[in-house]
């Protein structure tokens, strides 16, 4: 203690010293001077990019965007033709790939929860099929897979002509290498009060659940708050459909020329695509939902038990809401991986923005510095917009520790 | 994937960084220097640029490549070869990463003019064709309209397969890869109905299918593509080699100097082939090299008939007649300045 008291007596004095021995000022002059060399470093850099596209006659800026872009693409989820800009290009690219990112989150997620709550389970067979899922997946580079899904599997179905369709005659649903194709459902007049009427459900569940909380921590009565929010979310729009005259119809697929036409379909690219990301992702969140419920202590079900708590309600309330703030930030993790994982769309030819803007778009224009740069801040933003979301999430589920 | 961004980056990184030194400096003084040419090429495609079992490089591309090794040191061998995508191939030019893009490459005003690059002649005369399986009972490709059409980006094929249905009123499903061998592959499982490229390449494309007897190329011709060697720009004398390369080769065959009579022909008294092959005047000089540097690329490679017949012509595979690849004074358009 005697000699701690004397170095604080010696900092005291440090006031009467020249800034050069000060720590504090020291660092702050460090810090300035690697933030200035920073800024310089990447100054230089651009400013010389710049020069040197200009020196060797490479043309240069973002007046491409308003260009025709004069190419098609396969696949697109918003009206697009080749006398489009480069710009809509570049938003078809992007949906198509948040359109596929968003789907296999969600499939990644439902698989690798299910397959991580198999891995603990007590039956043997359920547990081994759940071990060699996540064994098998996780060890295969992802490349190889979508390779495997794209090559092996979907491109040795039969043709569209092979399957043996009749031209003309309609089919409801039919798998061939041109795509999965189902009837698409056609809305006509009053087909969005059905949107409105599920609005209403969803909106209905939510209080409900929030009443039915409520009244339980009044009256201890219990509300079966999930079956009566599933009943109106499939009764309430399905009675405005019969109600309003049932204003939707369905469009067959059939054989017409060389292709299907009409109905709905999906491409096998997308389908590899998905399948691959969504199955290989599932498998490490499967190991991270293990992971977290493991890490609830035992003996928090224990008590559970021995409160008279069942079960299902015991992993509902206990185990789960434990577990989640474990699972969530690795959760995030595998979200961000998906996302970006979903550029190696360009190996199977599904559209996604690396492919139409980062492949055909570069070409075109023969920009690469600038098309490069905006593909990978796009590919940033979306990371960080899910990290973001993420977050907020798991503030919102963490326990309220005290 | 990581290959592109990887060589989108040392682009980005050379053009940042060396730039001045790739774009301004004497390409041939680096070549000279590291005692070889770097030559970007196709990932395969038979007689333009494909290796054999061996590895060894062969085409009409490539002999251009070879040609330009033997102007510069005398050595037809003295040439690596970079296999590159057509999405990669510019960027590889750009950055420095090759010194000759050699790869069926269509001559066109924005690649000419906005990419900082040169288009040093026209070594083969293309045309965009169509290729069907003879099973669908197509024989023109005006009855396409609704099918899937297989095609490779970043190309010009791209562009002006929308422009021909755009122009005929069709539609057309597209299917887009990024490799060549990508698009085979989806042809020969018959994800389409179509496979477009230049005509030159769906013959060659046809022979690496499972049965290419069930195969049929369509009459149409949609597009001049006019395949040919590329230079940085700004580097006037290596631009200068690669286009008298070419125009050597040319010129030899109009003279009919071949690889076999080409040292019998040196004796010649004509004052045209004399000047071709360097015993009279001093055009060597005039590109930086020595005086007998058409003499090598003709004793080493050939004239461009030779190179013609070996990879494409009649004897090979491919079978691909002259046609407008014949010199002009034979009803062709391959016409090389004079050497004078």
């Amino acid at each position: 203690m005697a000699h701690q008291t004397g170095v604080s007596a010696d900092a005291d004095d440090a006031g009467r010293v020249s800034l050069m021995n000060d720590p504090k000022a020291r660092g702050l002059v460090f810090q300035a001077l690697l933030i200035i060399a920073v800024i310089f470093l990447v100054y230089s850099g651009v400013s010389n990019a710049i020069d040197n596209l200009a020196r060797a006659g490479i043309a240069s800026g973002l007046g491409f965007f308003g260009e025709r872009a004069g190419f098609d693409i396969g696949q697109s989820f918003i009206p697009y033709t080749n006398d489009s800009t480069y710009l809509r290009a570049f938003f078809v690219g992007l949906l198509n790939t948040m359109v596929v990112a968003i789907i296999g989150i969600f499939l990644a997620t439902v698989i690798g929860f299910i397959v991580g709550l198999a891995r603990l389970s007590k039956n043997y067979l359920v547990q081994k099929f759940a071990t060699v899922y996540v064994e098998t997946l996780r060890n295969i580079p992802l490349l190889l897979q979508l390779l495997f899904w794209y090559k092996a599997v979907l491109s040795i179905l039969p043709s569209p002509r092979a399957v043996g369709l009749e031209p003309g005659v309609e089919v409801v649903f039919n798998l061939n290498n041109r795509g999965l194709y189902m009837p698409r459902i056609v809305p006509e007049g009053g087909a969005q009060f059905i949107l409105f009427a599920f609005i209403i459900a969803v909106v209905a569940w939510f209080f409900i659940g929030r009443w039915a909380k409520k009244r339980q921590m009044a009256t201890g009565q219990q509300f079966p708050v999930f079956l009566t929010g599933l009943a109106l979310v499939i009764a309430l729009p399905l009675l405005t459909f019969l109600v309003t005259g049932m204003p939707m119809s369905l469009e067959y697929a059939s054989l017409q020329g060389f292709n299907m036409v009409g109905g709905w379909v999906i491409q096998p690219e997308f389908m590899a695509l998905l399948l691959g990301l969504s199955l290989y992702t599932a498998s490490f969140i499967a190991e991270i939902v293990r992971a977290g419920i493991l890490a609830v202590s035992h003996g928090q079900s224990e008590a559970a038990f021995a409160l008279g708590l069942r079960p299902n309600l015991t992993s509902r309330l206990v185990v789960v809401p434990q577990a989640m703030r474990v699972i969530i930030p690795p959760l995030t993790s595998q979200f961000l991986n998906l996302t970006k994982n979903s550029s190696l769309a360009v190996a199977i030819g599904y559209p996604d923005l690396v492919s139409i803007f980062g492949g055909t778009v570069l070409n075109q224009t023969g920009q690469a510095v600038e098309v490069i740069s905006i593909t990978m801040l796009v590919y940033l933003t979306l990371s960080l917009l899910t990290s973001a979301f993420m977050n907020w999430f798991n503030s919102s589920v963490a326990l309220v520790e005290r | 994937m990581n290959k592109k961004i990887l060589s989108a980056v040392v682009g980005i990184a050379a053009v940042a960084g060396m730039g001045a030194s790739a774009a301004s400096a004497a390409t041939l003084d680096d070549v000279k220097a590291k005692g070889f040419v770097q030559c970007g090429v196709s990932t395969g495609l038979a007689g333009f640029s494909a290796p054999n079992d061996a590895g060894d490089w062969s085409g009409i591309d490539v002999d251009l490549c070879r040609g330009i090794a033997a102007a510069v040191f005398g050595d037809a061998t003295a040439v690596k070869f970079s296999p590159l995508s057509a999405k990669e191939r510019f960027t590889a030019l750009q950055s420095g990463e090759i010194d000759v893009l050699s790869r069926n490459t269509t001559w066109t005003m924005s690649r000419d003019t906005q990419l900082g690059l040169n288009f040093a002649g026209v070594n083969y005369y293309d045309g965009q064709g169509f290729m069907v399986r003879k099973s669908l009972g197509v024989n023109s490709a005006l009855q396409l309209s609704g099918a899937s059409v297989c095609v490779q980006t970043g190309t010009t094929t791209e562009l002006n397969l929308t422009d021909y249905f755009k122009a005929n009123d069709m539609t057309y499903n597209p299917v887009v890869f990024e490799k060549l061998e990508e698009v085979n592959a989806a042809y020969d499982a018959n994800r389409c109905d179509v496979y477009t490229t230049d005509q030159s390449g769906l013959y060659s494309i046809r022979l690496g299918l499972s049965a290419p007897d069930e195969h049929m190329v369509l009459p149409e011709v949609i597009s001049k593509e006019p395949l040919g060697p590329v230079v940085r720009q700004g580097d006037d004398q290596w631009f200068n080699i690669v286009k008298w390369v070419h125009n050597a080769m040319l010129n030899a065959e109009e003279m009919g100097i071949t690889s076999a009579n080409v040292d019998e022909m040196a004796n010649s008294t004509d004052p045209n082939v004399m000047r071709l092959l360097g015993k009279e005047g001093t055009f060597g000089e005039g590109i930086g090299l020595g005086n007998d540097w058409a003499y090598n690329v003709i004793k080493e490679v050939g004239n461009y008939g030779e190179v013609f017949e070996a990879n494409v012509g009649a004897s090979t595979p491919l079978g691909i007649a002259r046609g407008v690849n014949a010199l002009w004074s034979k009803g062709g358009l391959q016409y090389a300045p004079p050497l004078r």
